[in-house]
């Protein structure tokens, strides 16, 4: 089975987040990048797949500037087979639809059986451009996917509903999944792992054109208004854990 | 194109209550702009459904077809596709659902549109607010384009009024559906294991998130559960990597409390999060990262190293206790 995996790098969980100049977006200067965590279990169940059937390719594509290499070359040393990394230094000015059609346009000559991405992005996480990207390809898809079976000539995936419920659906291939977290374990890079890395394809393409301008537009980033007046604690562990317990015994009433 | 059009969710005759909280939002989007706020339901045979919401909408459809029994994004968004054809809205308004998330990105494709999924709030403009960065920053949205805006709406975000159930006048509407060209087979719907533990019941709970780092260090907040007399619950990360069972998780995809008292530690408070928890009588936060969004919503916070500050807690607690 070929199994395309469509990744996104964004901002480290526990970075310091600034807004930039502009107020359009944050400061992207001083900040670090990792994998978008949902598209890690995309690659890891992609990953399973392949070893579950001996055979087959994962290819991880990533749209984005020069810095997104490096994501890559991670998946490359958690075992893809190769990498496309789609050169596009202001993906900002797209849309959701604009980076699904950048996406497909990559893809669409690779004929994969299987494309995997994360239920939604870390940093903007709208969740919804491996939907669009399957609309445009004409495939099926299914999303928040929790297991990935191959059935006959087609899949059997386990999907996620709310409150603690789930469905199985059955559907043909080619189709697009969109993985929920915590269906694997993810696995860490071998040292070995590392080194062939070094000698598999990464292949760099240029964005095609944009044929559509932004249908929406994100006019400004801030801080949120707070819901809460909330009463900062502070003082050593001990003063705050005997404020604390003030607050249980005179104010909240559960001591 | 003018006029909201809310699409509201239901499953076997039943309503999804975070339908009327979207039905409120679109209302208050029909006000603002002067034009009425319709509804539209989908399904097999859901006209005879009572409405029980204090506002109501100027008109509201059935949309129905055998083919729309269970719910696949094929034959939803073919439906839709249709409606939105025929009562050219300006405005589409979803509850942010998982059904909505599976089909109505495909849905906006269809229009060359781009859902603005997990809206919060509106402004005038309209202007539609959402989250960023797992809620470290709010974004400004705008439509910029001919053709409908669709949006979809965070759960908790508008308050609907509950109200008798009244028998409102809906048109069907049968759109035309080939079967054959649905290709996803859905399956009967299950839960994983009987659920043991209830903590929508629980007054007072102790939640723990990817702050605490390590499986080992789980330990250092089951004491201070216990010492309280605490249920012990926890954010998604924490159950994903199976520290916890799943069944102690708390948010959109877990359970939703209103404790008497939440205490989370170590929980930074992505909104999937927030909406399991927002409607806590007290909340406490212990965080690192004194930006943390769980900060908006708690009523008392505290910065610092949870391994600090726990222990001594958990300590303090046990004296006062005697």
């Amino acid at each position: 089975m070929k199994i395309v995996v469509a990744i996104k790098q964004v901002p480290e969980r526990d970075a310091q987040i600034r807004i930039a100049a502009d107020g359009k977006w944050i400061d992207e200067s001083d900040l670090s990048y990792t994998i978008n965590e949902p598209d890690a279990y995309a690659l890891e169940e992609a990953l399973r797949l392949k070893e579950k059937n001996g055979a087959g390719e994962v290819i991880v594509v990533c749209a984005g500037p020069e810095r997104v290499q490096s994501t890559l070359r991670e998946a490359l040393a958690k075992g893809a087979d190769r990498a496309i990394h789609i050169e596009a230094d202001d993906l900002a000015a797209l849309d959701t639809l604009g980076v699904a059609q950048v996406l497909a346009d990559a893809i669409r000559g690779e004929s994969p059986d299987l494309i995997l991405t994360g239920l939604q992005s870390d940093d903007l996480g709208l969740g919804q451009t491996g939907v669009v990207l399957a609309e445009l390809l004409g495939i099926p898809h299914a999303t928040i996917i929790m297991q990935v079976e191959v059935a006959g000539a087609g899949l059997k995936v386990k999907r996620e509903l709310e409150d603690g419920w789930f469905q199985h659906v059955e559907m043909p291939l080619p189709a697009l999944l969109t993985i929920q977290s915590g269906g694997n374990k993810l696995r860490y890079a071998t040292l070995m792992g590392i080194k062939k890395a070094k000698t598999k394809e990464l292949k760099t393409v240029p964005a095609a054109a944009s044929s559509s301008t932004p249908t929406i537009t994100l006019e400004r980033v801030y801080l949120p208004e707070k819901q809460k007046k909330t009463e900062m604690l502070t003082g050593s562990p001990d003063e705050v854990a005997a404020k604390i317990v003030d607050k249980l015994k005179f104010e909240v009433r559960v001591i | 194109m003018s006029g909201v059009l809310v699409v509201m969710e239901q499953r076997g005759g039943a309503w999804n209550r975070m339908s009327f909280e979207a039905f409120e939002a679109g209302l208050a989007l029909a006000n603002k702009l002067g034009t009425d706020c319709i509804a539209a339901v989908v399904g097999e045979s859901v006209q005879s459904m009572a409405w029980d919401s204090k506002s109501q909408p100027n008109a509201m459809y059935a949309v129905e077809n055998g083919a729309l029994k269970e719910y696949t994004s094929d034959a939803f968004v073919e439906a839709l596709a249709q409606v939105i054809k025929k009562l050219q809205p300006a405005y589409v308004v979803f509850p942010h659902t998982y059904q909505v998330r599976d089909f109505a990105p495909a849905l906006a494709t269809r229009f060359k549109q781009v859902l603005i999924s997990d809206v919060v709030a509106v402004h005038e403009g309209p202007v539609f607010v959402r989250q960023l960065l797992q809620g470290k920053l709010n974004a400004d949205y705008k439509h910029s384009s001919q053709g409908p805006c669709f949006i979809s709406v965070q759960a908790g975000s508008f308050r609907a009024e509950q109200a008798p159930a009244s028998a409102l006048t809906m048109e069907v509407f049968t759109p035309e559906l080939d079967a054959t060209k649905v290709r996803n087979r859905p399956g009967e719907r299950f839960r994983e294991s009987a659920q043991t533990v209830d903590l929508s019941s629980a007054p007072v709970i102790v939640s723990v998130g990817r702050g605490i780092g390590e499986q080992e260090n789980i330990g250092v907040v089951e004491e201070l559960a216990t010492a309280l007399g605490a249920e012990i619950a926890a954010s998604r990360p924490i159950c994903d990597n199976g520290w916890l069972p799943m069944e102690r998780q708390v948010g959109s995809s877990g359970q939703t409390v209103s404790p008497k008292l939440y205490l989370a530690v170590g929980i930074s408070g992505a909104i999937q999060h927030l909406v399991g928890m927002k409607g806590s009588k007290t909340v406490i936060a212990i965080n690192k990262d004194e930006n943390a969004p769980i900060f908006e919503v708690a009523d008392y916070g505290v910065v610092g190293d949870l391994f600090e500050i726990v222990p001594a807690l958990t300590k303090a607690i046990q004296n006062a206790k005697g």
